[in-house]
């Protein structure tokens, strides 16, 4: 054996058929003074911590700290929705109403624990994953996988030799004892990260997801039968349709349909009737007269000038619009321009469909009010 | 007098079995090219699967209408088969990890198996709820409590986000447990093998395990803690599921008994499924001297119990209806067993509580032909259970005027081959790619595994 392999031992490892004999082996190893050695059995021996004096795993207290970390994340955080963020009211019932978090705090708990504690175990307790171990692929390590069990004292333990170890374990009645080495190349692993192909790897597999990713948040995801609600099958007005012989998606009514608040007009083409029969039902309040002139501004303004002098824009277009506050206007009674707006005159068209009866009333009294304005009683300067 | 020694326990293999036969008993499936056999039943479940998928290809394509559900029976066959299935999953965690707190070795024989059913049962749940229910499935990430432009968050008192929790959690944490005993079984396997993709494969999913007494420490330890979560979790599963029901108030489904009823009705059925599938493995792959008739036997018995405890509730169904004065109640019960679904009725009652009784016999419960066979009828029973609980009580409440009537498409009929296609093409490349015994778990309790301490 040459000094170079030497230095490269890990370590001495004894084979053994029984439980009971690496049982035996361990205590007298501990016994002896080695601290560093491990017995490896295919599967856990009783009894072979305490005879390696092995303390209890405290890999509950990790368990205990996940899984308080988990309920109260949980209890937190349903507790911040339900009150701050996004309360809901629910039959009246209480925005805190902790039994209702029962399941999903227990849900939570149970998987922080398992799935953190699962992970502290593997990386912090057993440093994996970890396939260059020295112990791997070795002789010993393919028995003990299937029926053997073994214990190996580790070369950096303080009163490890050579030797004396192999003896031990031929006292202790092991039937192979072998070293093993480490590839100390193994237990570098700079060369292996900087090793061009595998950039080239990481950089293959980080351009494909990027791209698949890319494909189906932008592509695929729009294909059918993905659908996201934006295009719906239902018909709009104006819309065309096969479905009707027509081809027009917008169903007129039923003939015979009466419109909902729909009054017949008792005086049409009889102006002197309407005039006679017809009486304001509003009185000028403020609120009647405030309606009133939203309502004059809106459609009659257009035509007749803001104030009913008939000076609107449309001068000289058209046949010029009268003004409203012509004595004949004035000498109309409610009921004639009731009918002028309901059925039109002249150059004027029916305001019926846009203005309701009672705005076309409220219209009258504001009318009323910009006719006393320009012929005002000694009593209106009082 | 003769007396019996109760602290002997049963062997749990018939005759001496070395670690080196169990390594090679278990390895032989997946080392050598999978036989004929295995071909003709993976492509039998295959064919079940793309039934499955061709139907709800059509609804993700076309909708829901395409189903048999309606207004007001708006749930049918999908929960049907989602609750069926978590249910079978139940029996897995029932054994993996109840059954090792109670340091019942025979489990070890059977636990990995049964693991893997958990895990395929739920994913077979999680494809009705998400895939087939849901209807538009691209937006069931709407489920989960994410940050959002909405500035929405889920209801968190609602059941049906708690199932989402429950089912989640519930197929993570079976998966963490399942692995986490997998990962020694892939180091004998990386050992074992002589095939260099394999070793790589096995390597990566060994992590280096090493079979090192320290780390044996801490992961024995560990398995306790998970065991120890599991089972408070694995009977929340089906409480929370249960819950989808009982917080309603439609007669029928609004009774405290429901989450227990759910979990030993979850139990029985999954022992079944179990039973049924292990019947056709140990004989497929000759593991009878490993899976041995006692396991069967005790899954039997076990489902005999559950089997009673099912017959209980729907007793006690019966007797809450007519004790709580209400006259809905009272008209569900009759309407389940009168009404127009009661050939379901039936079917639930004489299969889940009458067939099972035979089982009382040794003789019905050590024969393999006759137990295959009532677990089948069991499955069939539980599935109907489920059926007759959802439809009868959404197809006539209240008001006789909004009652409605289910009856099936065959896109339903497409959908519950899914479910058993999905599960059974999973079972057959499980048995093919992994250990489908826990190979470090079985030489453990083998007779002479642990130290005699120079008795």
């Amino acid at each position: 054996m040459n000094m170079a392999q030497k230095e490269n031992l890990y370590a001495i490892t004894g084979l053994f058929d029984s439980p009971d004999a690496v049982l035996h082996a361990a205590e007298e190893t501990e016994k002896a003074g080695y601290t560093k050695f491990d017995v490896h059995t295919p599967y856990p021996v009783h009894g072979m911590d305490r005879a390696m004096k092995l303390k209890t795993s405290k890999i509950g207290l990790f368990a205990f700290a996940f899984g308080l970390l988990g309920a109260v994340c949980a209890v937190l955080f349903i507790s911040w929705v339900t009150i701050k963020d996004y309360p809901l009211v629910i039959g009246g019932k209480p925005f805190w109403s902790w039994p209702a978090f029962v399941p999903v705090s227990f849900e939570v708990t149970v998987l922080a624990t398992s799935v953190l504690s699962t992970l502290a175990m593997i990386v912090l307790y057993f440093k994996f994953p970890n396939n260059a171990h020295p112990l791997h692929d070795t002789p010993y390590m393919k028995s003990i996988s299937s029926n053997r069990f073994g214990i190996a004292v580790q070369a950096d333990d303080p009163k490890f030799d050579e030797k004396e170890v192999t003896g031990f374990f031929k006292s202790l009645g092991s039937k192979e004892i072998a070293p093993v080495y480490f590839v100390p190349a193994d237990q570098d692993m700079r060369p292996a990260l900087f090793d061009p192909k595998f950039l080239g790897l990481l950089l293959v597999i980080g351009l494909t997801a990027s791209a698949a990713t890319y494909f189906t948040l932008n592509k695929i995801l729009y294909l059918p039968p993905f659908d996201w609600m934006m295009v719906q099958p239902k018909l709009k007005a104006q819309q065309p349709s096969s479905f009707f012989h027509d081809g027009i998606g917008m169903r007129p009514p039923v003939e015979g349909t009466v419109a909902r608040g729909y009054m017949p007009y008792p005086y049409k083409g009889k102006p002197e009737e309407a005039g006679k029969y017809l009486i304001n039902p509003l009185f000028p309040t403020k609120e009647v007269l405030d309606r009133g002139q939203q309502k004059f501004l809106t459609y009659c303004s257009p035509c007749h000038g803001n104030f009913g002098r008939g000076d609107s824009r449309l001068q000289g277009q058209f046949p010029n619009p009268p003004t409203l506050l012509s004595d004949k206007v004035r000498s109309w009674p409610d009921g004639s321009i009731y009918h002028v707006i309901t059925e039109g005159q002249n150059a004027m068209p029916s305001y019926a469909s846009q203005v309701s009866r009672e705005d076309r009333w409220a219209i009258i009294q504001y009318i009323r009010a910009l006719q006393r304005a320009q012929h005002a009683h000694e009593s209106d300067f009082k | 007098m003769t007396t019996i020694d109760y602290t002997q326990e049963p062997a749990i293999t018939i005759g001496v079995v070395t670690s080196a036969e169990i390594d090679a008993a278990i390895s032989a499936p997946l080392d050598r090219f999978p036989s004929r056999r295995w071909w003709i039943a993976f492509g039998i479940a295959l064919m079940i699967l793309s039934m499955g998928l061709a139907s709800v290809t059509a609804i993700l394509f076309k909708g829901l209408g395409l189903m048999g559900f309606n207004q007001p029976v708006a749930w049918a066959f999908d929960i049907t088969n989602f609750v069926f299935w978590v249910g079978i999953g139940h029996a897995g965690t029932l054994i993996s990890a109840i059954l090792f707190l109670m340091r019942q070795r025979w489990r070890n024989a059977i636990a990995r198996f049964a693991e893997a059913m958990t895990i395929f049962a739920v994913i077979c749940a999680g494809m009705f709820v998400s895939v087939a229910h849901l209807g538009r499935v691209w937006l069931a990430g709407y489920l989960l409590p994410y940050p959002n432009q909405h500035g929405l968050w889920i209801n968190f008192i609602s059941p049906l986000v708690w199932d989402v929790f429950a089912v989640s959690t519930y197929f993570t944490v079976s998966l963490v447990f399942w692995y986490l005993g997998l990962v020694p079984d892939f180091a004998t396997l990386r050992d074992r093998t002589r095939n260099k993709h394999k070793k790589l494969a096995y390597s990566i999913l060994s992590l280096g395990w090493r079979f090192s007494n320290r780390h044996w420490s801490h992961y024995e330890r560990m398995y306790l803690i998970l065991a120890g979560f599991a089972t408070p979790l694995v009977l929340s599963v089906h409480t929370i599921v249960s819950f989808d029901f009982a917080v309603s108030v439609l007669p029928g489904w609004h009774s405290t008994i429901f989450p227990p009823y759910f979990v030993a009705g979850a139990v029985f059925s999954g022992f079944a499924m179990v039973q049924n599938v292990l019947i056709g493995m140990r004989k497929f792959f000759k593991l009878e001297k490993i899976i041995t008739l006692k396991h069967l036997e005790n899954m039997n018995k076990v489902m005999l119990a559950t089997g009673m405890m099912v017959g209980y509730a729907y007793a006690v169904e019966f007797f809450m209806a007519w004790y709580s004065g209400s006259q809905f109640e009272r008209f569900v019960f009759l309407n389940r067993a009168l009404g127009p679904y009661a050939w379901a009725y039936w079917i639930m009652v004489s299969c889940n509580v009458l067939f099972v009784q035979l089982f009382w016999f040794k003789k019905i419960r050590t024969s393999i032909p006759a137990m295959f066979a009532i677990g089948v009828l069991v499955n069939v029973g539980m599935w109907f259970e489920r059926y007759v609980i959802i439809v009868t009580s959404l197809s006539r409440d209240f008001l006789p005027s909004s009652w409605g009537h289910f009856s099936p498409t065959i896109f339903d009929f497409g959908v519950l081959a899914l479910g058993f296609g999905l599960f059974f093409t999973l079972v057959l490349l499980f048995v093919r790619f992994l250990p489908s015994v826990a190979i470090a778990e079985l030489k453990g309790v083998m007779e002479n595994a642990q130290p005699h301490y120079h008795e």
